[in-house]
């Protein structure tokens, strides 16, 4: 039986037209408290931050902060400080790449990065790699679709200064061991950092437990507003990084030459924040944890698993990704022999079941699979068995329609 | 409009089947195009003799929609001069705008007689985020022809 959370459907007004939604992985649907959050805030208290000495500015300034602490105590980061608002887990990655890795990396110095990335964890590494004359090296996937830690292990070196790696996989579901992962960086010094845009939203997480170094994510994949972002890193590590990016509210002084920083967090927050954002991220936040992060991740582990198991039936129908439940969350990878993963979601639009086709932002690891697309149907708390069954229906039709295994 | 429309049984036969699939010995004209979205990507090579395409081949992968119309593009133009391509196109063009019922210039009693396959891709229009899968062919071949814009859209 599967953990009934089926009662938070009716929080979200988008889903009331009978969609089977299957693509929170790419991103989330928002439940009606954090759209009134959001509302309420601009309705009463908006003002821009860190600026005016009047009163709505100091609410708003207020109101900001307190998201910030709210992220802070979300995530397990031992002091707010520690977490910057960005727009989102792209603008985190690159700020960490540019700002970290600019100023760290030189010849002869490797990144390591591994083949399943999304490409927001790889590319800015690559842009860096070139800039810099550092190298950039991969750990792979094995067969069995979970990172070879052996290779990794292997590839560590004293010429790796930093790791970049999934902490979900948006394309497999995998959730790498990332403490494992940090540890063995530490021990040659390397810095770690975390895509976990998909890991976050789904999965309790304690930043000082997960051992890495830099920590990113997206607000829009866990129930809360587009457009806002967060890195949390360990203050030691943003101590070493350059702002990314200058302009206002970054700078404790400006002359015509030259400029000094604000203190962390505002020396990586240039320009007008996220306010509005940052008060739907913690409407989420809250949303969340009312209902039990261990829960999140046990409701889509058990969708995940009733998926697996109806998904084995169907004609021609491959899982890229793990068929055990072991350190995976609910992203499920499919191919059909025959049929293109575009015209896949065509037929399941059809019948109303959204998922996303495509490469998922991870060309490499599409080649490495050997598949130039898949279907991914991916859950989230106001998933159903419901929408697996309208899932499986709909598979049905499309291997019908193109007669696969006939 | 449904999605057996869309999927008619000839799309799917030249899905399976590509016609003039594979590559010449000796192209007097290449192009490729790639669809970054969706990474559906295709090649075309011609041979001319005159003014007429007398050889073609494709290459490629993607969704059904791109191959088939791809494929159904092939014997469509083989042994046709540039002008008769660029009506041919002009009418593809046509038949994949929503609005352009009235300019489709096909002939309802003769089904296949104007566009001949091609005309199955009529329900491609009804699916507007798959006109450009189906599109991804012809630009390739205005490309190689060397009076298109670059295919990748």
């Amino acid at each position: 039986m599967v953990i009934d959370l089926s009662h938070l459907k009716a929080d979200f007004p988008v889903l009331s037209n009978g969609v089977h939604f299957l693509d929170s992985g790419a991103s989330s649907q928002k439940p009606i408290p954090v759209l009134e959050a959001m509302d309420r805030f601009a309705k009463t208290s908006y003002a821009n931050v860190h600026r005016g000495a009047y009163k709505l500015s100091v609410a708003a300034t207020d109101a900001y902060e307190a998201a910030r602490g709210r992220v802070a105590g979300f995530i397990g980061a031992t002091d707010p400080r520690e977490v910057i608002f960005t727009r989102g887990t792209t603008t985190s990655l690159n700020t960490v790449a540019f700002g970290w890795g600019l100023e760290h990396l030189g010849p002869g110095d490797r990144i390591l990065a591994t083949e399943i990335e999304h490409h927001a964890n790889l590319v800015p590494w690559q842009m860096v790699a070139k800039r810099t004359g550092a190298t950039l090296d991969h750990v792979p996937m094995s067969d069995d679709f979970r990172l070879d830690l052996d290779a990794y292990e292997q590839k560590l070196g004293p010429d790796v200064k930093v790791v970049a790696v999934t902490g979900m996989s948006n394309v497999l579901g995998i959730m790498p061991p990332v403490r494992k992962i940090s540890d063995l960086a530490h021990r040659h010094g390397a810095r770690v950092v975390v895509d976990a845009a998909q890991l976050v939203p789904h999965s309790p997480i304690d930043v000082v437990e997960l051992g890495a170094d830099f920590v990113a994510f997206s607000a829009h994949k866990m129930l809360g507003p587009t457009g806002i972002g967060v890195l949390w890193g360990r203050m030691d590590a943003l101590e070493a990084t350059e702002p990314f990016e200058g302009g206002g509210e970054m700078i404790s002084d400006v002359t015509l030459f030259e400029a000094t920083w604000a203190d962390i967090p505002h020396r990586f927050e240039a320009g007008t924040p996220p306010i509005i954002e940052a008060v739907g991220l913690h409407a989420a936040i809250d949303y969340l944890e009312s209902i039990g992060m261990e829960e999140v991740l046990q409701h889509d582990r058990e969708l995940t698993g009733i998926a697996l198991q109806q998904l084995s039936d169907l004609p021609g129908l491959k899982v890229q990704g793990p068929l055990d439940l072991e350190a995976r969350g609910g992203v499920i990878s499919m191919t059909m022999d025959g049929v293109h993963a575009h015209d896949l979601a065509t037929i399941l639009d059809d019948e109303d079941v959204a998922v996303r086709a495509g490469h998922h932002c991870a060309k490499p690891l599409m080649r490495r699979l050997g598949v130039a697309a898949t279907a991914r149907a991916s859950f989230y708390v106001y998933s159903t068995e419901e929408d697996i069954d309208a899932l499986v229906k709909a598979l049905r039709r499309a291997s019908d329609l193109f007669g696969v295994g006939t | 409009m449904s999605l057996e429309d869309l999927y008619r049984e000839v799309i799917l036969d030249h899905y399976r089947s590509p016609r003039n699939k594979g590559h010449l010995d000796s192209p007097a004209a290449v192009a490729q195009g790639v669809n970054p979205l969706c990474g559906d990507e295709i090649t075309i090579e011609l041979g001319f003799d005159g003014d007429r395409v007398s050889e073609i081949a494709v290459d490629g992968q993607g969704c059904s929609i791109s191959q088939a119309s791809a494929s159904m593009m092939t014997e469509a133009i083989k042994g046709k001069s540039r002008a008769e391509i660029e009506t041919l196109t002009r009418r593809f063009r046509d038949m994949m705008s929503l609005d352009g019922e009235a300019d489709l210039e096909l002939d309802p009693e003769r089904p296949g007689a104007v566009l001949g396959d091609l005309e199955a891709l009529q329900g491609v229009r009804k699916y507007p985020v798959r006109i450009k899968c189906a599109s991804l062919g012809w630009n390739v071949l205005l490309e190689a022809l060397g009076n298109g814009q670059r295919a990748s859209s």
